[in-house]
């Protein structure tokens, strides 16, 4: 009879039940980058959300780090097929951010410093499914993963979470992003591998 | 808002243009990094070559070296491939026999 062994790899056996298609588990935390990485002293950085009104809401750092604030534990799935479980967050909801903002948009494009664009159905955002998060496993978000802050969309392929955040442009239209005008899916629901457009 | 690279690891994290001259190579008869191209943003006129290409991420990202722009974006599906040149005014091909 065979013997067959797992071996001993020092790691715990990958879940698939939390691993959607086409992804594997890894265990250290890539750094994806479509350009330079911005440097934003967090005195510098101000986030706003504006409306299809032209309204704006304006955080600088103080006040936004003055709400309140939630812990995610959240699993990551990139769409360069990557996957990173149990990852600890901090940062501030979306529902306290766009609690006050009145609109009748239903789509969102968020823009970072250095350009980069995403968009998403605002009620993707909503609801305790997004953050802004300034820090990562209890430190300072490190500028290579996107601080001072970042969106953090977890049931979207990570594409979606932009890094630097810099605006929340609320809109009545769908408006494709930085990789949705370049072939990737507009939506990106890795549980559906919607990777590219088509899929 | 875009601060310049800072000598820290994370600015190098582009190639030069040379390594678009494959993946191009699937849609283009000719090399295109010996074209010349446009930056659209600032104008600046540079090799293909010569632009600064973030491979590290979900497509080919081809950056102005004089303004960080992007000039030339590629991704590549299972199958489609996807190539924006919007980034760019033109590109000059140098012609055998010309």
């Amino acid at each position: 009879m065979p013997i067959v062994s797992r071996g001993f790899h020092g790691r715990r056996p990958t879940d698939d039940r939390k691993l959607p298609p086409g992804q594997f588990e890894t265990f250290d935390f890539p750094v994806l980058s479509a350009g330079p990485t911005p440097r934003v002293a967090q005195e510098d950085w101000e986030l706003d959300v504006t409306t299809e009104d032209g309204a704006r809401h304006s955080w600088d750092w103080a006040a936004f780090t003055a709400l309140p604030m939630e812990t995610p534990t959240v699993d990551l799935h990139c769409v360069t097929r990557w996957s990173k479980f149990g990852t600890e967050w901090q940062g501030v909801s979306l529902d306290v951010l766009l609690g006050d903002v009145e609109t009748a948009a239903e789509f969102a494009l968020v823009h970072a410093y250095g350009g980069y664009t995403t968009n998403l159905p605002l009620e993707d955002l909503l609801d305790g499914q997004a953050w802004i998060v300034h820090r990562y496993d209890g430190e300072d978000l490190a500028p290579e993963h996107g601080g001072p802050a970042r969106l953090l969309v977890p049931h979207l392929y990570l594409w979606k979470s932009a890094k630097w955040v810099r605006r929340i442009e609320l809109r009545l239209d769908d408006e494709p992003g930085f990789w949705e005008s370049a072939g990737y899916h507009d939506y990106g629901d890795p549980w559906r591998e919607q990777r590219y457009q088509g899929d | 808002m875009t601060i310049p690279a800072d000598g820290s690891p994370a600015e190098y994290a582009y190639m030069d243009g040379n390594a678009l001259a494959g993946p191009l190579s699937e849609v283009f008869a000719v090399d295109v990094t010996t074209a010349t191209s446009r930056c659209a943003h600032c104008g600046r006129t540079e090799p293909v070559a010569a632009l600064r290409v973030y491979a590290h991420a979900p497509g080919l990202v081809a950056r102005c070296e004089g303004c960080d722009e992007v000039v030339l974006r590629m991704v590549r599906g299972t199958q489609t491939l996807w190539l924006d040149l919007r980034g760019a005014v033109a590109l000059a091909f140098p012609m055998d026999g010309a």
